[in-house]
């Protein structure tokens, strides 16, 4: 669990990439967790959407991505509404979503095909749209 | 025209204003029984939802992406042929809401984008559009004291907890619609139609939105207990805005007995099915049937129907 | 009265907190004339509220009314309580103030402190001292130990003046000192430098939405808790819930809020509210020992002596539980208060069900403090602070000469450092008397 840090690996392209896409400096969260303590869906995440940031911010682009954290985020915008710095974290949980939506193998994280039968009918369309933004690639 | 009751043909004083109305995808379908209550309370409110021409999906997400301009295109298309029709739109979908409000005001401010996307659908749309939830024009253009006199049939007794969700309220800065931690626009209204309103903790928690495709299972966990609170706080009735949190938290009660045995089901309506009953329209005309928890047993024991 | 340019060696002090104290027994000790105005009835400040002081937990009261007595007893020192700067002309060395001597509908000159009106009055209102949980009476001093020991009328309580009934403290007072129609007075004092250590206020509790928007009776602040352990105070120092008046087990206290949140609030640090807290939850285990306390932290900031030793004793011997987190919301739930937070040190998102919750409030300045700073010519920061001269090498002057700062009126400190600030503005004053003949 040891990590070596250089002035190569903070802040590193994975880093600057989520910034980008999100618009939001991650060096500005001083790690508070007022995200984590009022997200409604933070009780089947595996780390809080404030230690996300935290790989984030120290380049562990593969901890940040291995995690199921981003995934579960419902974008209900309450982390952004009460964070202390300002920081929008709703939108880095998307810019997540989306490095990995965009990388070169296009993976989706769900698949239409698994899904029950009479799902497509019985959802409403509202969900599919916005979670077909979500999830695929 | 809407079909349905007009209430004895009196359309109660005039407004001058018509409002452009954009429905949204469900609204059209699944949750056609939104639609249409609402569009039969307006004339008997006195003022018509006139739909927009021609008009496709929001996207269902404001993207949140800042690169992601695409996205943003459905949604400012919506506001520039509104904005070609009339100077106002409203919608009831709180999701449409949010996404049509915070593209409005995106592209009031962000000038790079408004060129690029209005250069994009080859339109020249400024920003100057005003946006109106429904339940504001009910505040705002009629007033709840006004309401409360119109009122034929008061939901006297029935504990009914609003609850509002996300999509109203957040981010307050753009949305501006109440107060993001204690909102009571909605409990204002229910009482105006005489029914008691409950307050819970998790009116403003999210019901687990498109997670219902993702993450079913966390939806479901997100709904029962914003159902469990309402009901530990007495309401008898959930009252809701958004075909989004509706199926969250109607549809999926079947789900929410799957894993929680005892669970009671509790009745969800469309705010404007409410407004319908007390408006004195045909209970058979406000699409019920689309309703997952029957909510004509708890109706009748109030002696509403 | 000094003469057409004569240089008038007599100070003001505007505050009868401990910074204010200080100054003006310094000065008077000094050989110099003093004039401490104080906009309540009595002075003491902060430190009458408080119940105990860190580090060393000793009695506020018996550090402070030593301190109260000497300056009420000072022959230098002439006590303008219930009064306030309406206007400052002049320049250093003949400063002419106009104060407003308020009206307190009492006769101070033939009250003797006897209490029985206060006794008898029948009004009881939310008392502002004790931070609404106790009730005062419409006429009263703010502590047993007043200096001066001599009461005022609040009119917005009085049924005298709200409904012309009662008068009962007229009738009752054996000197007949009760005015009804006392009306304000205006004097004015020629000095040559002036002091200005008007204190601090929290930002009221009823800003935070997100924990109720003080609508939750058992979620109080930092200054409550005090009135609550204090044997003055509303409930004789146990520490029992406003709600029901229970004797809470379960207690969460939260640092930082309003502090350290420049998106919302404040984006400073209060710097005591480390200190206070770890105070609060070591004195509250001492009175319930089977009681768990919970303090929720972003970081620990003991920075004075002895202050590091003292958190950590409040970790070890008394067991209180450090959690390194913010809370992002807070709402009652039956008799319970309900708490989210969360322990970044493990990650995971902790819920408490509380009985009682202590927010440490952000320091503000108090509200008037920007409009007598304008009185002065003096400037305040953003926040309402007083500004000094140069942020680190002179830190009690400001841009006018004579004319100083002292105490949390420049900033947020604890009562070592304000006594320290007001020690140096005195000896500012005496340097300054001492260049004039």
């Amino acid at each position: 669990m040891k990590i070596e840090l250089t002035r190569q690996k903070v802040h590193n392209e994975f880093a600057k990439k989520v910034e980008l896409i999100s618009g939001q400096n991650l060096f500005a969260c001083y790690q508070c967790g007022n995200c984590t303590a009022g997200c409604p869906v933070a009780f089947a995440m595996e780390v809080g959407p404030h230690e996300v940031i935290r790989y984030t911010l120290l380049g562990l682009e593969e901890e940040a991505l291995g995690v199921n954290t981003f995934w579960l985020c419902a974008s209900c915008l309450q982390c952004t509404s009460r964070c202390p710095k300002g920081i929008d974290i709703a939108r880095v949980m998307d810019a997540l979503r989306m490095v990995v939506l965009r990388k070169k193998e296009r993976k989706d994280h769900i698949q239409i095909p698994e899904f029950p039968e009479g799902f497509l009918e019985k959802v409403p369309q509202i969900a599919f749209v916005s979670g077909f933004r979500k999830f695929l690639s | 025209m809407a079909g349905g009751d007009k209430g004895e043909g009196k359309v109660i004083a005039e407004l001058d204003m018509d409002y452009l109305y954009f429905p949204g995808c469900t609204l059209y379908t699944k949750a056609k029984n939104f639609d249409q209550t609402a569009r039969n309370c307006s004339l008997l409110l006195g003022f018509e939802l006139k739909e927009l021409k021609d008009w496709t999906c929001c996207g269902a997400t404001f993207p949140l992406a800042t690169d992601n301009i695409m996205a943003l295109l459905p949604p400012s298309r919506i506001l520039a042929k509104a904005r070609e029709e009339g100077t106002a739109l409203t919608t009831l979908c709180a999701i449409c809401f949010n996404v049509i409000k915070r593209t409005n005001r995106l592209i009031q401010e962000d000038g790079e984008k408004r060129d690029k996307i209005n250069s994009f659908i080859e339109k020249n749309y400024q920003g100057d559009l005003q946006i109106l939830h429904y339940l504001e024009i009910l505040k705002r253009e009629i007033g709840f004291p006004q309401l409360k006199e119109k009122v034929k049939k008061p939901l006297a007794g029935l504990k009914t907890a609003a609850y509002y969700g996300c999509m109203l309220l957040r981010p307050f800065e753009e949305m501006g619609f109440d107060d993001k931690e204690k909102p009571t626009l909605f409990e204002d209204f229910l009482e105006a139609l005489g029914a008691k309103a409950t307050e819970f903790p998790y009116k403003i928690e999210c019901c687990g939105s498109f997670q219902s495709v993702g993450s079913p299972d966390v939806a479901t966990e997100c709904a029962y207990r914003i159902l469990g609170s309402a009901i530990k706080n007495g309401a008898e009735a959930m009252v809701s805005t958004c075909p989004m949190c509706t199926f969250n938290i109607d549809h999926k009660q079947s789900d929410i007995k799957q894993k929680y045995l005892d669970f009671k089901p509790i009745p969800v309506f469309y705010f404007t099915q409410l407004l319908g009953i007390s408006m004195g329209l045909d209970y058979q005309t406000l699409g019920f049937e689309q309703n997952a928890v029957d909510p004509l047993p708890l109706l009748k024991e109030k002696g509403l129907l | 009265m000094g003469d057409n340019g004569g240089f008038i060696k007599k100070a003001m002090v505007i505050g009868g907190g401990i910074a204010g104290i200080s100054a003006s027994i310094d000065l008077g000790n000094g050989g110099y004339e003093v004039v401490l105005v104080e906009r309540l009835p009595s002075i003491g400040g902060r430190m009458l509220q408080l119940s105990e002081t860190f580090p060393t937990l000793d009695c506020a009261q018996c550090t402070l009314t030593p301190k109260t007595v000497e300056t009420g007893q000072h022959p230098k020192i002439k006590l303008l309580t219930y009064s306030e700067v309406e206007q400052v002309e002049g320049k250093a060395g003949n400063f002419v103030v106009t104060i407003r001597k308020k009206a307190g509908y009492v006769d101070w000159e033939k009250c003797t402190g006897c209490g029985l009106c206060q006794q008898k009055c029948p009004s009881k209102s939310p008392s502002e001292f004790d931070r609404g949980m106790g009730l005062e009476k419409a006429i009263y001093t703010l502590s047993p130990q007043a200096v001066p020991n001599k009461p005022v009328i609040n009119p917005s309580h009085c049924r005298y003046f709200k409904e012309k009934k009662c008068r009962v403290c007229e009738k009752i007072c054996p000197v007949g000192a009760i005015d009804y129609e006392q009306q304000d007075r205006f004097v004015k004092e020629n000095v040559g430098a002036i002091i200005t250590a008007v204190g601090f206020d929290l930002i009221p509790k009823e800003s935070f939405g997100e924990y109720g928007y003080g609508e939750v009776p058992d979620v109080i602040d930092g200054l409550a808790f005090e009135r609550l352990n204090s044997a003055s105070g509303p409930t004789t120092g146990e520490i029992r819930r406003p709600s029901d008046g229970k004797i809470p087990k379960e207690v969460v206290f939260i640092q930082c809020t309003g502090s350290r949140d420049p998106e919302r609030y404040m984006p400073y640090c209060s710097r005591v509210c480390c200190m206070y807290t770890a105070k609060h939850a070591r004195l509250y285990k001492h009175k319930v020992h089977d009681g768990q306390a919970y303090i929720f932290y972003m970081d620990i900031r003991s920075t004075g002596k002895g202050y590091e030793e003292f958190i950590q004793q409040g970790m070890e011997e008394e067991g209180i539980l450090y959690l390194r987190g913010r809370v992002s919301r807070i709402f009652r739930d039956g008799e319970k208060v309900i708490v989210w937070g969360v322990d970044t040190l493990t990650g995971k998102k902790v819920e408490v069900a509380a009985d009682m919750v202590v927010l440490a409030t952000a320091i503000v300045s108090q509200k008037n403090t920007k409009d007598l700073a304008g009185r002065l010519g003096i400037k305040t920061d953003d926040y309402g602070f007083l500004t000094e001269a140069e942020r680190k090498l002179r830190p009690v002057e400001t841009d006018v000469e004579g004319i100083y700062i002292a105490g949390c009126a420049q900033g947020p400190k604890d009562i070592a450092d304000a006594v320290a600030h007001a020690n140096a503005a005195a000896s500012k004053v005496q340097g300054l008397f001492a260049k004039h003949s």
